[in-house]
C-alpha cells in the first residue's frame, strides 16, 4: 500500500533506505545533509538495524565497508568535506567489488565553501573521486520523489553490479518539500551474496574480501573485467528524461536542480514558439552517451546548463556528434547564485539558431 | 608416542613472507591457538590491516576482510554490528593502529564495541623499511629518525595497552611478550582471555604484543630479543591494565 | 623417549629455539637449507623432556614435539 507523503528530500531518502532494507547507517553531521542521520538515528533502530553517528566520515565508510564485507546493506551520507574524506574506503570498496550506498547532498566548495547549492562535486562523483581508475554508479535526483525512488535503486544496482552507487544531490533537492508516493520495495531478483564473509565452516572454501591484487596479470584482469562491466552498466541500466526532444532546435540539457529550473525556462521557450527540448540524465554514471549522440544526429546544438563553471559539459562534448555544438550557461555554487528560468530563459534566446 | 605440540589447525601449513626472527609468526600461532581453544575459528572474521601483517588471509585459514591502513577497528565495528554473532578481531601494527588509526581505535574502544584487537608494536614501520613509529623509542635510531628519536621534536612513544585502559568501553587491555618460553605462555593466556571475553559478550578487548623486527633493527635475531628484553620491556611493561570481569 | 622435528623447509635459522631449550638441545646447522637459511637441529634426544619451550618460541611453527603416551 504506497503512503501519499510531505516530505524533504533528504528524509525521502532515509524512508527509502529503510524500505530497501538497509540493516546499517553510518555517517557523521554535515550540512546540508544532517536529516539524513537524525532521521535514521530513531528510526533503524526501532527497524532493528544498527545506526551509529560516527567518530569521522572515514570511520564511517569503513564500517560501511566491513558491513558490506559481511553481507547486508550498509550505507553513509554526507557532503562535499566528508566525501573527500571518503574516498579512499570508497576506492577499497571499488577495489574489494563491495556494494554499499553513499548519498551525496552538495554543498558549495572548495575546501570549507559554504553551504548553498552546488553541481561542482560532478568530477568527484563520477571520475572515480579516489585513487586507482574505478567507477561508482551516480544516480541524480531531480525531485523528491527521484530522491526516494533513487535511492532504493541505488541499493539493488550496487547488489546487482557489486560496486559502490551514489546518490547525488544538492542542498535544493535535500531540503525541499514535495509531496511523495512511498512505493514500496521493487521486487528485483538480487544475486545471492556468496563472497561475503561469514565466519568460514568446516569443508567451505575461505573467503576473502581485499584488493590487493599482486599475482601475475591479477590487476590487470580484474580492470579489464571492471571495464566490462561498467559497459554492461551503459547498455542495460542507462536513465534519463527527455522532454520535447522529437523537434528540437536546440537541447537545454541539465541534472538535478538545474533541471529543474531548465525545465520551466523551456516551457517558457515553447510558450514563445521556440523549439526547444530537454535532456535530463538521471544516471551520471553511467551517462546516457547513446541518446546524445542519437538526438545530436537531427539537433545540432545543445545549452549546458550547471551550478559550476561546466563540468557536465565534458560528457555533453564527448557524446554529441562532431558537428554539433554545445554552448554552456553555468554560476558556479554559492550563496545567491540559484539561476532563475527567466536567466536561463535568456540564455536560449540568446545562443538559440 | 603423542604429538604434544603441532601447528593449531586454522593456520596455514605454508612458509611465511615474515622474516627470520619476526615474531609476528609467533604471535599468528598465539592467536590461532585461542580460536582453537575456544572452539570459535567457524565462526570467526578476522579484519587485516596494512603493514607487514598485510597478508593475515594467507596464514589463517578464516574469513578475512582486508582494511584500508588504520581503520580496522571501523571495519571491525561494520562487520561486527552486521554479524553481532561472529567473533571479529582486528591485527594491527604500530603505523596501522597508533598513527593513521588512532581515531579509530579510540573512537572503537570508546564505544566499547565487542571486538578483539591485537597490537604487534615493534617500535618501527617494517614494511615500509624501518621508519619511525609512534612507538619507537627516545633515542631509537630509525630511517626517518637517523639521529635518534627526540621527545623535543617527535613526543614520546604511545603506550596504547595503558592510554585504552583509560577508556570506560574497554573491558580488557595487556601487554605480553614473547620473547622467553615464560612469556610466551603468559602471552598465550592472554590472548585467551582477550577472545573470552568477546565470546561472552563482555566488551573490547586489546592485547598489545611486543615483538622484535631483526631486519629493520638491523640486528639478528637473538640480538634483538636481547633489546626487547632489556630495553622495551622497562619502557613497555607486560601485564594486565584493565579486566573489568576479572577472567 | 621424548624428542621434537625441526621442519628443515620452514624454519628460517632464526635461533630462537636455542635460547629457549633449558638443556641447550637445540644448535644451528653448518650447512644452509634449500633456501638458504642455516637451520636449528636437534641434539639431544636423550635429555629432552618434550617440554615444548623451542616449539613454543619457534615464529615459524617449524618444531613438532613428541611425548610418551603417559599411562
Amino acid at each position: 500500500m504506497s503512503e501519499k507523503l510531505f516530505v524533504k528530500g533528504n528524509e525521502a531518502v532515509a524512508m527509502a533506505a529503510l524500505e530497501a532494507g538497509v540493516r546499517c547507517y553510518f555517517g557523521y553531521p554535515i550540512t546540508p545533509q544532517s536529516d539524513i542521520p537524525e532521521y535514521l538515528s530513531h528510526a533503524l533502530p526501532k527497524a532493528g538495524g544498527t545506526f551509529i553517528q560516527v567518530e569521522s566520515e572515514i570511520g564511517a565508510i569503513n564500517m560501511v565497508l566491513g558491513a558490506s564485507a559481511a553481507g547486508v546493506r550498509a550505507m553513509t551520507s554526507s557532503s562535499g568535506p566528508g566525501i573527500s574524506l571518503k574516498q579512499e574506503g570508497i576506492s577499497y570498496m571499488a577495489g574489494s567489488e563491495l556494494p554499499g550506498v553513499i548519498v551525496d547532498i552538495m554543498r558549495q566548495g572548495p575546501g570549507l565553501g559554504g553551504i548553498d547549492a552546488s553541481q561542482a562535486d560532478y568530477w568527484q562523483a563520477t571520475r572515480g573521486g579516489g585513487h586507482g581508475g574505478y567507477r561508482i554508479i551516480v544516480l541524480a535526483p531531480a525531485s523528491v520523489q527521484e530522491m526516494y525512488d533513487l535511492t532504493m535503486l541505488a541499493f539493488d544496482l550496487s547488489d546487482i553490479y557489486r560496486m559502490p552507487a551514489m546518490v547525488l544531490a544538492d542542498s535544493v533537492i535535500g531540503q525541499m518539500k514535495e509531496s511523495i508516493v512511498a512505493n514500496p520495495r521493487p521486487m528485483v531478483e538480487l544475486p545471492a551474496k556468496e563472497w561475503a564473509v561469514r565466519g568460514r565452516q568446516e569443508g567451505q572454501a575461505q573467503n576473502v574480501v581485499k584488493s590487493l591484487k599482486l599475482g601475475d596479470g591479477e590487476m590487470e584482469a580484474f580492470h579489464w573485467s571492471m571495464h566490462a562491466r561498467y559497459k554492461e552498466l551503459a547498455e542495460k541500466e542507462s536513465r534519463w528524461e527527455e522532454l520535447y526532444t522529437e523537434d528540437a532546435e536546440l537541447i537545454v540539457t541539465a541534472f538535478g536542480s538545474t533541471a529543474r529550473i531548465s525545465r520551466t525556462a523551456v516551457a517558457m521557450a515553447r510558450e514563445a514558439g521556440l523549439k526547444v527540448g530537454l535532456l535530463r540524465p538521471i544516471t551520471l554514471f553511467p551517462f546516457p552517451a547513446h541518446v546524445y549522440l542519437a538526438l545530436s544526429q537531427r539537433c545540432k546544438l545543445f545549452l549546458d546548463i550547471e551550478l559550476s563553471t561546466g563540468q557536465m559539459i565534458d560528457d555533453v562534448r564527448l557524446s554529441v556528434a562532431r558537428d554539433a555544438d554545445v554552448a554552456f550557461y553555468g554560476r558556479p555554487p554559492g550563496a545567491g547564485s540559484l539561476p532563475t528560468p527567466e536567466e536561463i530563459f535568456q540564455q536560449i534566446r540568446k545562443v538559440y539558431p | 608416542m603423542k604429538q604434544v605440540f603441532s601447528r593449531p589447525l586454522n593456520l596455514k601449513d605454508v612458509q611465511t613472507h615474515f622474516c627470520p626472527g619476526c615474531q609476528h609468526g609467533a604471535i599468528h600461532r598465539l592467536v590461532a591457538e585461542a580460536l582453537h581453544d575456544l572452539g570459535i575459528r567457524d565462526r570467526t572474521i578476522g579484519i587485516a590491516s596494512v603493514g607487514c601483517s598485510v597478508f593475515l588471509y594467507s596464514y589463517f585459514d578464516i574469513d578475512v576482510v582486508e582494511s584500508p591502513h588504520g581503520r580496522a577497528p571501523a571495519v571491525a565495528t561494520g562487520a561486527k554490528r552486521a554479524r553481532p554473532d561472529r567473533i571479529v578481531f582486528t591485527y594491527q601494527g604500530d603505523g596501522d593502529l597508533a598513527a593513521i588509526g588512532t581515531s579509530e581505535i579510540i573512537h572503537a574502544a570508546n564505544r566499547g564495541e565487542d571486538i578483539t584487537v591485537i597490537f604487534v608494536n615493534n617500535t618501527t614501520y617494517g614494511m615500509t623499511g624501518g621508519q619511525m613509529a609512534p612507538t619507537t623509542m627516545p633515542g631509537q635510531k630509525t630511517s626517518t629518525s637517523p639521529a635518534g628519536r627526540d621527545i623535543k621534536n617527535d613526543g614520546a612513544p604511545f603506550k596504547m595497552a595503558e592510554l585504552l585502559s583509560n577508556l570506560g568501553g574497554v573491558a580488557y587491555s595487556a601487554r605480553v611478550a614473547v620473547n622467553s618460553p615464560k612469556n610466551v605462555l603468559q602471552a598465550k593466556k592472554m590472548i585467551n582471555t582477550a577472545f573470552r571475553y568477546q565470546v561472552e559478550g563482555r566488551g573490547f578487548s586489546f592485547i598489545e604484543a611486543l615483538s622484535i623486527c631483526p631486519t629493520n633493527w638491523g640486528m639478528k635475531p637473538l640480538q634483538a630479543n636481547q633489546r626487547l628484553t632489556e630495553e622495551m620491556i622497562p619502557y613497555f611493561p607486560l601485564g594486565v591494565y584493565k579486566n573489568t570481569a576479572n577472567l | 623417549m621424548p624428542h621434537i622435528t625441526i621442519d628443515q623447509e620452514r624454519c628460517k635459522g632464526c635461533g630462537l629455539c636455542t635460547i629457549a631449550c633449558p638443556k641447550k638441545l637445540v644448535s644451528m646447522s653448518e650447512s644452509p637449507n634449500s633456501l638458504g637459511f642455516y637451520v636449528a637441529v636437534f641434539s639431544g634426544p636423550e635429555q629432552c623432556t618434550g617440554c615444548a619451550m623451542c616449539a613454543e618460541m619457534c615464529p615459524d611453527v617449524a618444531i613438532a614435539v613428541f611425548k610418551e603416551r603417559t599411562p
